[in-house]
């Protein structure tokens, strides 16, 4: 598509956003959110699956603030990186170098972490989730984001819920399904790491991860998350919108957060029929009453 | 409107002495080789200090984002990041004193770019100048190329200080005259006016790069340029607007496999097929545009082995070159990276024949850097005219020379803070636990929004730019044009 022509205008060719970076990290936070959950639950408050044997949440609280392990350090380098990645989204295109640094930067840890044994896809998690759901969600998951923007609708979406519209801004929902929907490997045939992982596994993890890292976004550290968020053209791009919308979500459960988010995007059509349909209700029953 | 008020700083060696009363120092070296400056802040005779800019914006849309002195040192262009280009023009040294160093003062000021909106993407580009060059004078007029992250642009800087009077149809206000009082007939003479300084526009570069552009450099041959971003590099002809040749090209066919980008890169002041690149992992390619039309494969590849008891995750963003310069000799290049500037041989790739810690201290805090994006920060390095002299910014508006010869380091300060008129500022250190001096700093106190990431050496004289945000400080040694 690309014509390698030297002499021409590439400009209009091609697409020089940072959004596959951004895939890049999104698919890393899927299977990472396996390890956040575990490492640096703040304010969960849960007792830790400990592969290395530290006391549990509270115990990790208080002894927060002396020498925080290696596994601690890294993990929230980790997280801090992925914050970094993405809040890309601001009126003028992110730095390209800065996005690729910390792209590496994640790679490193992940590649570490693998090899130490610590970055284990997490089965044992699920919490009675129906698996149906799962798969539907990883459908939508697989699906690019192209195909998203054309605007299929999802076949298997039953019913939506009436909480839909409290949804934040079309942007922000856009930004955040791109993040979300792209997940799948970009296959299982691209030559990275996640190659060693088992694909399946991976997808059948990614709906629970996602939700973990909403979790994780909105359950940081209130100081870090005002120092990672300082200079971010706040007009732009509300992330405590997103973020109270996200825990207005929680309760919807987590595959109607997915199907709320995906289908925004899908089309606009999806919610305009959904408010016509409420206004043709409205209108049905007034005709009635009348 | 801008303001304009230099400062002039005169940086001289122990044991001077004043002279008198104006702002001429004398200079007294203790012994040769003593490479200990010190610093005097001084006013011009009008009292006036700093390069101030009067802006409604305050700070931010005056931020220096360049600085760069022509091939003579006559003239020093700063480009902002409101997209102005201001030109400080050195007065002539008068010849009644000759030990009055000329000063610099502005020249001209004109809106190189404005704020443009990318309506395919949905995204701003920035008017911020991110580099400006200038061309090798080859007449009356001087030329400079000013970029920001799209598009390039060649401007030209011409005097006028003369016009005709004395037209047979016109009068002096321009307006016809009534013939029948035209008796005799008149030559129009040109006769002496104000300066005015006229900047125009002659070539625009538009549409050449999809990603930002980080550095341009006019080749030796005066007749290409080149231009380039973060995964290309584009070879231009000075005259030719509407097309360039594409000589480095290091996108991935699948972006995912992105894994570095190009930093910076210059050509070789001499031969004009030669040029260099660095990229984001910190190694640096040579490349001959004689070998082949794409110059994707490297004649030289500079790289230093990581050393491993240093080794973190910031290992790679630290590692990163932000700048690279050729030495005038075009025998070594500089290359500045996060907490070093190293010098390389073109002889030697295998690793760097001299390497000067700038600010080493920061290496047990990368992670608050990492936390606060100051490890992404783009410092620029620069030589002095005879090579021998090195020059970098840091922190805290601080900014570091090495000498080469004598192996000495100096820390210095630019700001109005610790500069008092005809006061004499001292080197600054910064100490890192254990013992403290008196005026130390502490690693903790350093200011990290004060970064002197642009400065610029004269070509011949001991004359120094230093950009610290919004202010511009020009240091003269006054000594000399002898170099150290």
């Amino acid at each position: 598509m690309e014509t390698d022509d030297r002499e021409g205008n590439r400009m209009w060719e091609e697409d020089s956003s940072h959004k596959h970076l951004l895939d890049v990290s999104s698919w890393i936070n899927c299977i990472v959110a396996s390890k956040t959950t575990k490492d640096t639950m703040f304010a969960r408050g849960i007792k830790r699956k400990c592969f290395d044997g530290e006391e549990d949440i509270e115990g990790t609280l208080a002894g927060f603030k002396s020498v925080p392990s290696y596994n601690l350090q890294r993990q929230s380098l980790l997280d801090m990186s992925l914050v970094k990645l993405q809040l890309c989204h601001m009126l003028v295109e992110p730095n390209l170098c800065r996005s690729v640094l910390i792209a590496n930067t994640v790679r490193q840890i992940q590649e570490e972490m693998t090899q130490d044994g610590t970055w284990q896809v997490i089965n044992a998690q699920n919490t009675g989730q129906a698996s149906l759901d799962r798969l539907v969600s990883s459908d939508i998951l697989c699906r690019s984001t192209k195909e998203q923007n054309e605007g299929k609708l999802v076949p298997s979406y039953s019913g939506f819920s009436k909480d839909f519209e409290n949804t934040p801004s079309q942007d922000i929902i856009s930004d955040l399904s791109t993040v979300t929907s792209v997940q799948a490997p970009r296959n299982p045939q691209s030559n990275n790491v996640w190659e060693m992982e088992n694909s399946q596994e991976n997808r059948g993890n990614f709906q629970k991860s996602l939700d973990q890292i909403f979790e994780t976004l909105e359950n940081k550290n209130p100081n870090s998350v005002e120092d990672l968020f300082s200079d971010v053209d706040n007009s732009y791009y509300d992330l405590d919108t997103v973020l109270t919308g996200m825990m207005n979500n929680t309760k919807m459960g987590h595959c109607d957060v997915l199907e709320s988010f995906s289908s925004q995007t899908t089309t606009n059509s999806n919610s305009n029929c959904k408010s016509d349909i409420n206004e043709l209700d409205h209108i049905v029953e007034i005709l009635v009453e009348s | 409107m801008l303001k304009s008020k230099i400062l002039v700083i005169k940086y001289y060696l122990l044991d001077a002495e004043w002279v008198d009363s104006t702002f001429f120092w004398s200079l007294n070296r203790s012994s040769p080789g003593n490479f200990t400056p010190y610093l005097a802040l001084l006013e011009n005779m009008e009292g006036e200090s700093i390069y101030e800019v009067d802006s409604e914006d305050g700070v931010g849309a005056d931020i220096i984002s360049t600085v760069e002195f022509n091939h003579t040192g006559e003239l020093l262009a700063t480009g902002d990041k409101g997209g102005r280009v201001v030109i400080f023009q050195r007065e002539p040294e008068s010849k009644n004193e000759p030990h009055t160093q000329g000063e610099y003062n502005v020249y001209s000021t004109f809106q190189s770019h404005e704020p443009e909106f990318d309506y395919l993407k949905s995204l701003e580009i920035e008017e911020k100048i991110n580099k400006i060059k200038w061309l090798p004078q080859q007449n009356a007029a001087h030329s400079l190329l000013s970029t920001n992250d799209k598009t390039i642009k060649l401007w030209k800087v011409t005097e006028r200080d003369k016009r005709p009077e004395g037209y047979n149809l016109k009068d002096e206000e321009g307006k016809l005259k009534d013939l029948s009082t035209v008796t005799s007939l008149q030559v129009p003479v040109l006769k002496p006016m104000d300066l005015m300084v006229e900047v125009s526009p002659r070539r625009i570069f538009a549409n050449g790069h999809t990603y930002h552009i980080n550095s341009i450099s006019v080749n030796s041959d005066c007749e290409t340029y080149m231009s380039a971003d973060d995964l290309r590099i584009n070879l231009w002809h000075l005259a030719i607007t509407d097309r360039s040749f594409n000589i480095v090209d290091i996108k991935p066919a699948n972006m995912e496999d992105l894994t570095e980008v190009i930093t910076a890169s210059e050509f070789h002041p001499h031969h004009c097929n030669l040029f260099v690149y660095s990229s984001s992992k910190g190694s640096l390619r040579l490349c001959d545009m004689r070998a082949s039309a794409l110059c994707d494969k490297h004649s030289k590849l500079f790289e230093e082995p990581e050393d491993p008891s240093n080794r973190s995750f910031f290992s790679e963003i630290i590692s990163s070159v932000s700048d690279v310069k050729f030495s005038h000799s075009g025998r070594f290049m500089l290359t500045r990276d996060y907490l070093t500037v190293k010098v390389w041989d073109l002889n030697m790739e295998t690793k760097p024949i001299e390497t000067y810690q700038v600010h080493d201290y920061l290496r047990s805090k990368l992670c608050s850097l990492y936390e606060n994006d100051c490890i992404f920060d783009k410092f620029e390095c620069a030589w002095n005219g005879s090579d021998s002299v090195i020059m970098t910014g840091a922190y805290n508006n601080f900014f570091r020379m090495f000498d080469r010869n004598t192996k000495r380091d100096v820390t210095l300060e630019a700001s109005r803070e610790s500069s008092k008129p005809r006061a004499i500022l001292k080197p600054r250190r910064v100490c890192v636990g254990g013992k403290r001096r008196k005026d130390d700093i502490s690693v903790d106190s350093l200011d990290f929004t004060k970064k002197i990431l642009h400065t610029a050496w004269h070509p011949a004289e001991n004359i120094i730019a230093i950009a610290a945000t919004n202010n511009l400080y020009i240091f003269q040694d006054k000594v000399n044009s002898e170099m150290h």
